[in-house]
């Protein structure tokens, strides 16, 4: 482990006493609670930290925030591995593990540096003009090439062991800052009464005052933070997030952000690493600060060039001293703080500022022994690995030096009050986009509404607070208690975009550091024709990437501006869209991984059928049995084996997933009558009938059946995958269509388990089980619906088939499902009865030829199922009137029939299209399509259902069913849709 | 986004469900509507930047229809109504 060659002996908000290791590239290299990995690296005389995103040109720490656009590391290892991540926002713990990303063999020598050598020839657009032919070459060679050649860091293909949270949080005021401004506002605010919820990105509270010199009520900045946080948190009705960034604003005063709850510790699963918060306010206090500018001249992003506060918070919060030889660029007042500071730390100073003389309010900071070049700019730099030196523009005066600052003025951070697509405008005296009217329910305050004057920032924060909590409703009573800040001199700056030689050395000179976005881009997006803000970002990828053009949109914008020959005012920005900073998948996903994302639904008979080997299939939420195979046999023979036990005795399945609605009230009837095709109100008592729904468009929506248990009693079921739909349209309809008519539903699905039994022996089955009922044809014939008891629960039992046997469907409550399942099973041992899964389900009602969800796909008429006998013609009911408009009714209808293969080995496929002849192609060739197929081992051969043209005038007709993508053609012939017992009498024995 | 149901209170997006333009009566079958009525009122929506009456069902909550007037802009809810007659009786 080296020492650490940059930390100063005192100073800062770290803990010397305390040492902890962390590597970087495998390096060993230690730091101090407190440091960030950016203030360790530096403290270990480390700058070059990555290669630059297109060029890869070396890079360096260039700030110490979330702006960060040079320093990304990837963080963990294995699993935990987290790309893109600015090491200025990482707190060091003991066994950190951090790795530099995008360069090949190491980040000192890195093979595609050479790309920097040919930048003449990669301008903006580069990629698609030049790679664009063969066409087929984008996909397989130059995308995959370019991708390895230019991007970030790799994320990791396994899963990440981390646990992520979601949680929700109301406050009347969401503070966003806990610097100066914030805290006051949060504190007003809290003492008015109001929730108050404060947000801050920072491990410690205090903003940028923790990085600067200047106190507050003879305190310094970071110890007066400290305090009033702490009267903070002893209030009820504020609550404090720290290390919490308020990525976005959404609509209604929600707001997205993520708090980094174990991320400055060793990865432990015992809490989870971050927690992803929605916020519902009804005020917003934007205190987030403002983020300094760079300056745009030739090599301005050699490692060793740093924004001016960034150096200066390295020196007064971290005791780190990021250069000895320094020298301070600037077209503002602010920097002279850092001249100040860092002078006082031990560096030699010089400072170099573009403006005149005579308007530098702040030379009054600069120390004696600081050199001061006024009206000069830095023209060029020199070194590569590292800062060597710097050129002055007019007298051509070389400086040697390792750390240049720069400071090209302040932008106030103004996202999350863009959000909402509002448009902040140029404010002239600040040099800045700034947000002069937030809009409703909305405040800034400090940095972030271009104040940046600390007592100001102190008072507006204030004010803010109060006037938040008024609307809110809350009462102010006395005057606020404004702390008294340190003095220092009036901030003026005067606009630079780019060093007037800039022009010459215009592909040196990036505006844009993370996406190696140069002036020169900027001139060709210009020239041709892309230099309004919105086009310039598209071309030239200008302020994407993580960084989201925090430090290089105004400087883009001013030089877009100056090439347009407009006021920087009229040019305006580009859009401001959430997220404002980089979240990891992993927090917004929060708890919805793995089983978690969609819950398993399981049916009260789901032991039993994993007791029984059964293969499950999901429909959608829940898990059904598909088949139950046994010793030795595959798919195929284990569905035959079930079918075959329906046909021939007696089987049994698991039907509870089906949608079932209780109805009652007076005019249930009419109510049905309403919304299914066919009479539901003059049924009988103890009856079932088969019905039929349509959408309003005249499509069969849904079908099932309807039971009437009294005489203003019905209980319905719906498909398995229609259940949720059906239950919001009835509601739909009955509360805003026919509200008179008193009914009252409720969906009772997960009350009922449900089980169908079928098979020539079924009535003798259930005999030994079902008491109460006679089951007897006569007592309770076909249609037939009933009540009794199984295993001791009350059932309710209908006669009905959809395989075409004798049939039953019983409904258990969902509690006694299992134990009814087991006794029908007991009651069958004699007849060998046979649970059977969806799959020979499916193979019975296609045998049977039923209609069901391949059938109702949406498209289809009553009338095109074959149903069109069932319609009513003497009531409303949804979707008839459309049902009977032109083109559902009349020719060239696709209606339903049957398929079966001319040889009899011929497999048939769901999806392929009956077609006249081979070979032919064209909009009209296709007549139709199969729409359910199945291995029918009653017939010994395939069988299907299909849509066809026409169709029911077309029985024994030949055509072919294709599916070009199996490359499959089988002929086969048209027939009526049922397979086995035609005339329907084996259900009514 | 949220809503406030007249009988839930301000409730989180997530619990509704997305119902379509309020603005279409349905026509009476069998009546007088003749196909033209039909089709509008089937098919034809209006896509206003700017105030729009809607449905939304509390399917997460409690199941009720409601008419939202949400401006398509920004999202502003300048009014929430039960859906139906019955909406008075609410006195919302």
């Amino acid at each position: 482990m080296t020492g650490q060659s940059h930390r100063l002996p005192q100073g800062g908000l770290i803990d010397r006493a305390q040492t902890l290791s962390f590597t970087f590239d495998g390096r060993a290299l230690s730091a101090h609670p407190g440091d960030t990995l950016a203030s360790a690296l530096l403290a270990n005389g480390v700058h070059l930290t990555g290669r630059s995103f297109k060029y890869h040109r070396p890079r360096g720490l260039y700030s110490s925030g979330p702006e960060e656009p040079n320093a990304l590391v990837t963080l963990g290892t294995s699993g935990r591995t987290e790309p893109n991540i600015p090491a200025t926002m990482v707190e060091v713990y003991d066994g950190l593990v951090a790795r530099s990303q995008n360069r090949w063999p190491s980040l000192k020598f890195d093979a595609l540096a050479v790309n920097s050598l040919l930048k003449p020839f990669f301008p903006a657009g580069f990629y698609y003009k030049t790679f664009m032919w063969p066409r087929s070459f984008w996909c397989r060679l130059y995308e995959p090439m370019i991708r390895r050649a230019a991007g970030l860091g790799a994320l990791a293909n396994e899963p990440d062991p981390d646990r992520y949270k979601h949680a929700h949080a109301h406050c009347d005021i969401l503070v966003v800052g806990a610097g100066p401004a914030g805290l006051m506002a949060a504190r007003e605010a809290a003492l008015a009464g109001a929730r108050v919820l404060l947000a801050d990105e920072r491990p410690a509270p205090g903003g940028h005052l923790s990085g600067e010199t200047i106190g507050i009520d003879g305190k310094p900045g970071a110890a007066w933070a400290g305090a009033v946080a702490d009267e903070l948190a002893a209030m009820e009705n504020v609550r404090l997030l720290s290390r919490t960034t308020v990525y976005g604003r959404y609509d209604g005063m929600t707001f997205g952000a993520v708090e980094r709850v174990g991320d400055h510790r060793a990865p432990d699963s015992s809490s989870p690493r971050q927690r992803s918060w929605t916020i519902h306010s009804d005020q917003l206090i934007c205190a987030a600060g403002a983020i300094e500018r760079p300056l745009v001249f030739a090599g301005n992003d050699r490692p060793g060039v740093m924004l001016a506060a960034a150096a200066r918070s390295y020196v007064n919060r971290y005791g780190v001293l990021p250069g000895r030889n320094v020298v301070v660029f600037t077209n503002n007042d602010d920097a002279y703080r850092t001249a100040n500071d860092l002078a006082g730390a031990g560096a030699r100073v010089t400072l170099v500022d573009s403006r005149a003389e005579g308007e530098v309010a702040a030379r009054a900071l600069l120390p004696a022994g600081v050199e001061a070049h006024y009206g000069e700019y830095v023209a060029g730099t020199k070194g590569r690995a590292h800062l060597r030196g710097v050129t002055l523009a007019s007298s051509g005066r070389g400086i040697a030096c390792d750390l240049l600052c720069v400071s090209g003025g302040w932008n106030p951070t103004i996202h999350l009050l863009s959000h909402t697509g509002r448009k902040p405008v140029w404010d002239e005296a600040t040099a800045s986009f700034a947000m002069t009217d937030p809009g409703d329910g909305a405040f800034a305050a400090g940095g972030a509404a271009a104040t940046f004057d600390l007592g100001l920032t102190l008072r507006e924060g204030a004010t803010a607070g109060r006037a938040a909590a008024r609307a809110c409703g809350c009462r102010l009573s006395g005057k606020a208690d404004i702390p008294k800040a340190g003095q220092l001199p009036a901030y003026g700056v005067e606009a630079l975009w780019r060093v007037p030689d800039a022009m010459s050395k215009a592909q040196g000179s990036f505006v844009d550091l993370q996406n190696d976005v140069t002036v020169a881009d900027l001139e060709l997006a210009e020239r041709e024709g892309f230099g309004h803000a919105e086009h310039a970002k598209r071309y030239t990828t200008l302020g994407m990437a993580t960084d989201q053009g925090k430090l290089g949109n105004v400087n883009a914008l001013g030089i877009l501006s100056e090439l347009r020959d407009m006021p920087v005012a009229q040019a305006g920005t580009t859009t401001f869209r959430p997220l404002a900073t980089p979240v990891a998948l992993g927090a917004i996903a929060g708890q919805a991984r793995g089983r978690d994302l969609r819950p398993v639904r399981h049916t009260a008979m789901y032991r039993w059928h994993e007791s029984h080997d059964a293969v499950f299939t999901q429909a959608g939420l829940w898990l059904r049995p598909y088949y139950y195979p046994r010793e030795g046999e595959d798919f195929a023979a284990a569905a035959a084996r079930e079918v075959h036990a329906v046909r021939s005795s007696v089987g049994m399945v698991d039907i509870s997933t089906l949608g079932k609605i209780e109805l009652k009230g007076p005019d249930a009837g009419a109510f049905l009558d309403r919304l299914y095709i066919n009479s539901i109100s003059k049924m009988k008592l103890g009856r079932t009938r088969y019905g039929v729904m349509l959408r309003e468009d005249g499509m069969v929506f849904d079908d099932g059946v309807v039971a009437r248990l009294g005489e203003d009693h019905f209980f319905i079921t719906v498909t398995t995958a229609h259940a949720a739909q059906v239950m919001q349209h009835m509601e739909f309809c009955h509360q805003v269509h026919w509200p008179e008519l008193d009914v009252q539903f409720c969906s009772v699905s997960e009350a009922w388990a449900a089980i169908a039994v079928a098979g020539p022996n079924t009535r003798d089955a259930l005999a030994r089980c079902v008491t109460g009922l006679d089951l007897s044809n006569e007592a309770f014939p076909f249609l037939a619906a009933g009540e009794g008891r199984i295993d001791g629960a009350p059932v309710r039992i209908f006669r009905v088939s959809f395989s075409g046997e004798l049939g039953y469907e019983i409904f258990a409550p969902a509690g006694s499902g299992a134990g009814v399942w087991r006794a029908i099973m007991e009651a069958g041992e004699p007849y060998g009865i046979t649970s059977f899964g969806t799959e020979a389900m499916t193979v019975l009602r296609v045998e049977k030829g039923h209609v069901a969800g391949p059938e109702l796909d949406g498209r289809t008429t009553a009338a095109d199922l074959g149903l069109g006998r069932m319609m009513a013609r003497k009531k409303d009911y949804i979707g008839r009137a459309m049902a009977e408009r032109e083109g559902l009714v009349g020719a060239g209808r696709q209606q339903l029939i049957g398929l079966k293969p001319v040889g009899k080995d011929g497999a048939l496929r769901m999806g392929a299209h009956l077609v006249n002849e081979l070979g032919a192609v064209g909009p009209d060739v296709s007549q139709g399509r199969v729409t359910s197929a199945a291995y029918s081992p009653t017939c010994g051969h395939f069988i299907a259902l299909g849509v066809l043209r026409d169709g029911r005038s077309r029985i024994g007709e030949r055509l072919y069913a294709v599916s070009p993508l199996h490359e499959e053609q089988v002929e086969v012939t048209v027939t009526q849709g049922v397979f086995v017992d035609a005339q329907g009498e084996r259900m009514r024995v | 986004m949220r809503i406030t149901c007249p009988w839930c209170g301000p409730r989180p997006l997530s619990e509704f469900a997305y119902g379509g333009d309020a603005g279409k009566t349905r026509p009476g079958y069998p009546g007088k509507a003749g196909p033209d009525a039909w089709m509008d009122y089937v098919y034809l929506r209006e896509n206003p930047a700017g105030r729009h009456k809607e449905y939304w069902h509390h399917s997460g909550g409690c199941r009720s229809w409601l008419v939202v007037t949400r401006d398509t802009t920004n999202h502003e809810i300048a009014k929430v109504a039960l859906a139906g007659p019955q909406a008075k009786d609410a006195g919302s």
